[in-house]
């Protein structure tokens, strides 16, 4: 008897197994490259301000406040698409939104500011992309959000949609806060 | 003529492509330094196109790691410090060769398992068979055998 069962028994075991397969790849992207910084604090930098070079901020200046790090670039396409989502919820976050212009001429980053708008409070400047390397970063657009104490709660990477603000960062924004009023 | 012609266009096109495909030259000591870096590079995962190696990669982020990966060799550091700085960044995903940890458990010894699975089944099955066959000769000698199949 159970030997002759035994061939479907193989055969649920590989339809469930592929079936896992489907399931688990539909809710996780393969490429996605986990963040090993996620719960650490994040890496010290200081970086001139876009269209002020003079001027830099970094950590210590961003220090005491939780904000929103958004990696853009005007090479970026996907970029163009999330723009009008941080123009049009950015400034609902209550958080302060930072702007980290990766491995992007100035001029090209200056233009395109100009071109769709800013809705950041603050634009750094990463041209060698060094201080990206230490965050991380594999590509635009990625977004990091950082608590007041400078640790790292949470990164996104592609483009944000109003989805993933209501879902993913507003909850954890209002969960920075109770945190702040403790 | 203008086979040769569209020859000569198509050489001149492999040429330059192969002058822009020359990976970023960096300075390297000597031999031996080259060949630990391409033997480490090539240990490496580009985060960009995930299929390639730092080593072969053209994207941006691959030149800029090769660019780090090769100053840190210049400061002295090892692969093993080189690998660690690189998975506190981009995690275990920049290793091709992945560690043994406990997330890593099922991972390595998974096929073992499926195998070990495996053997037990088919010993299983051959027993029984031999059990099965045994007692129907047994119980069935000699005239019945060759109806058998």
């Amino acid at each position: 008897m159970s030997s002759r069962l035994l061939p479907f028994f193989g055969f649920v075991l590989v339809f469930a197994l592929l079936g896992f397969g489907i399931y688990w790849s539909q809710r996780h992207d393969p490429r996605e490259v986990p963040s090993p910084l996620i719960g650490k604090p994040a890496p010290q930098f200081s970086l001139p301000v876009l269209g002020d070079p003079s001027k830099q901020v970094g950590t210590k200046e961003l220090a005491g406040q939780p904000y929103l790090l958004n990696v853009f670039a005007s090479w970026c396409f996907a970029c163009r698409d999330e723009h009008p989502i941080l123009m049009q919820d950015g400034k609902r976050l209550g958080v302060r939104l930072v702007g980290f212009n990766y491995k992007d001429e100035p001029d090209d980053a200056k233009r395109w500011i100009a071109q769709y708008g800013d809705p950041y409070d603050v634009i750094v400047a990463d041209l060698p992309g060094n201080v990206a390397i230490d965050f991380g970063v594999t590509g635009a657009p990625e977004t990091f959000l950082v608590d007041a104490k400078g640790v790292i709660r949470y990164k996104y990477i592609s483009p944000i949609t109003p989805e993933v603000i209501a879902t993913e960062l507003l909850p954890r924004i209002s969960l920075l806060k109770k945190e702040a009023a403790q | 003529m203008t086979s040769r012609l569209r020859l000569l266009a198509i050489a001149l096109c492999l040429f330059a492509s192969m002058l822009v495909h020359a990976i970023d030259p960096l300075p390297f000591k000597d031999h031996a330094e080259e060949l630990r870096f391409q033997a480490l590079t090539k240990q490496l995962r580009c985060l960009v196109c995930q299929n390639e190696s730092l080593a072969d990669s053209n994207a941006p982020l691959a030149a800029d790691l090769r660019r780090d990966v090769f100053e840190q060799m210049q400061a002295g550091k090892s692969d093993e410090e080189i690998k660690a700085w690189l998975t506190a960044r981009y995690s275990d995903f920049v290793l091709y060769d992945p560690p043994l940890h406990a997330a890593t458990l099922l991972l390595w010894f998974g096929p073992a398992l499926v195998l070990l699975a495996g053997g037990v089944a088919i010993i299983v099955i051959v027993r029984r068979r031999a059990r099965m066959t045994k007692a129907a000769t047994a119980s069935q000698p000699a005239i019945d055998a060759e109806d058998d199949w």
